[in-house]
């Protein structure tokens, strides 16, 4: 425990905690939805848009965080659009939409800045880019990812499960596919400085894949989910403050682990 | 009683592309209406129409204002997702009364009930603290239908609701619609492939090809000559 007091004796550190924690927790509510209805890939896409519209912002000088939220939003609703159309082979398409958004946030850097420890952190994430303004934005919208989460939980349930049957009820399918989605790339845009570009979708699977190994109804996974991620992302800041290790990849790793001992002890209790 | 649903000459279609042409129907209170036809033949289209999620390119589709106000209970094709999704069966059956609810976060204690009572209905209510994937096909069923029947008193509508089901299941499945439409008086429309039990079940049958090829009862749709030929009875039989 001394060595978390230690770290918290840091403000800098005590901001990458908080914004961290919130952001970890919206990206792994949201994720059990994409997770459960195949869309996790666009966590993806909007990740790799999301380093292409943050490189741009930056060539030109101007502040990051407004260029890439409505680039990224704008991104989410085409990728909603195509997912939704069966013509279009989605995960193809997105694919490309990803390898694009990075060669042309790699071409705008070496045109103007070059490649420097600043585009290497957007990628990879560092725990020195929350600064306080950023800290109080992401505790903002966190907080609006989180309540519009549970007050609309039941409707993205019925939506999740059953998208055909919600409709005929009268849900607006439409309206929660595209705020889910918006909700996304809310949390990758706030999450992806810290956790890097590469890594941030991470944030996004792995926590209801998880969850999803031991728990059998929404409800718990949902919960799991949640506290799973926001506790992952506290060992993995432990550990990487202690070993000096990127803060992005160790706290996937910590989430890797966690999915190997969840699989584990599922296995071992389906077999009783 | 006046009929639930009336189609006058009503056609359906996607960009420039007819699914649905002139087609007429009336479905009355405690009617089994059963739909038949081949693949892409337009029934899961007219389906939709009937749920008020497509809008007729032509003619004119009334529904009750009565069966607007209960709501229709809708059973949709099982999506593969649903294969492997963690959800309790009580969680899905409740989710069945979404549409009474308007914009409030939980459900009341009535809507709980409700769910309550369709699943002693249906006999899953031992069940429900159960993982609906872990449960056999006809047990999956057995849920959707009471999650349908919780968001309507009146109409059901399944759609091919016995693919991938066995045997046994596809027998007790059509007993229970079969009691939910004489015992409760709940309309049921069904779509579906499984020709030769249909004309046994329902009272009326609607055999389509974009068009209507057979509307009527299920009795001369057996004498008819789209009925003989779907049913493998050739033209003389």
């Amino acid at each position: 425990m001394g060595i978390v007091g230690e770290m918290l004796s840091y403000p800098f550190l005590v901001r990458a905690f908080v914004g961290g924690i919130l952001i970890s927790l919206c990206a792994a509510l949201l994720g059990v939805s994409l997770v459960l209805k195949r869309y996790s890939m666009i966590g993806d896409g909007l990740s790799h848009v999301s380093f292409g519209a943050l490189s741009i912002a930056i060539a030109i000088g101007w502040s990051p965080l407004a260029v890439s939220l409505p680039v990224v939003a704008l991104a989410a609703f085409f990728l909603l659009r195509l997912t939704e159309n069966s013509k279009v082979k989605s995960d193809a398409a997105i694919g490309m939409i990803s390898a694009s958004s990075l060669a042309i946030g790699i071409v705008a850097t070496s045109l103007t800045t070059g490649m420097t420890t600043d585009v290497s952190s957007y990628m990879f994430g560092s725990i020195l880019a929350m600064s306080r303004g950023d800290v109080a934005l992401s505790a903002v919208l966190s907080l609006v990812v989180l309540g519009l989460f549970v007050f609309s939980y039941h409707k993205i349930f019925a939506v999740t499960f059953d998208e055909s049957f919600a409709k005929a009820t009268g849900v607006k399918v439409e309206f929660y596919n595209i705020m889910t989605a918006m909700l996304t790339a809310v949390a990758i845009v706030l999450g992806m400085r810290m956790m890097g570009a590469m890594l941030i979708s991470s944030l996004i699977i792995f926590p209801s894949l998880t969850a999803m190994r031991l728990f059998k109804s929404f409800r718990g996974v949902v919960w799991c989910s949640g506290v799973l991620s926001a506790l992952c992302f506290c060992i993995g800041m432990v550990l990487s403050y202690r070993l000096s290790t990127p803060a992005g990849a160790s706290v996937v790793l910590v989430n890797l682990a966690a999915f190997a001992m969840f699989s584990l002890v599922g296995l071992t209790v389906k077999k009783k | 009683m006046k009929p639930f649903i009336i189609c006058e000459h009503v056609g359906f279609g996607y960009e420039n592309q007819d699914a649905v042409v002139d087609l007429s129907l009336e479905v009355e209170p405690g009617d089994y209406l059963c739909i038949v036809g081949a693949n892409g033949s337009g029934k899961s289209t007219l389906v939709k129409g009937i749920l008020g999620l497509l809008k007729p390119t032509s003619g004119k589709l009334a529904v009750a204002e009565e069966l607007r106000r209960s709501g229709i209970g809708y059973l949709p094709q099982q999506t593969a997702a649903q294969k492997d999704f963690p959800a309790t069966v009580y969680e899905v059956v409740v989710s069945g009364t979404l549409s009474r609810r308007g914009n409030r976060p939980f459900y009341s204690k009535r809507e709980k009930s409700l769910a309550g009572r369709n699943m002693e209905r249906l006999g899953i209510y031992g069940l429900r603290r159960q993982c609906y994937r872990e449960l056999s096909g006809g047990q999956q069923q057995r849920v959707l239908i009471a999650r349908a029947l919780c968001a309507t008193k009146q109409m059901l509508i399944l759609d091919e609701p016995i693919t991938g089901l066995d045997p046994a299941a596809i027998q007790g499945f059509y007993r229970l619609v079969k009691e939910l439409n004489q015992n409760d008086g709940i309309t049921i429309i069904m779509v579906s492939h499984d020709i030769h039990n249909v004309v046994t079940q329902a009272n009326k049958v609607l055999h389509m090809q974009q068009r209507a090829l057979f509307y009527g009862s299920a009795a001369d749709y057996r004498k008819s000559a789209a009925g003989r030929e779907f049913l493998g009875e050739g033209p003389e039989g």
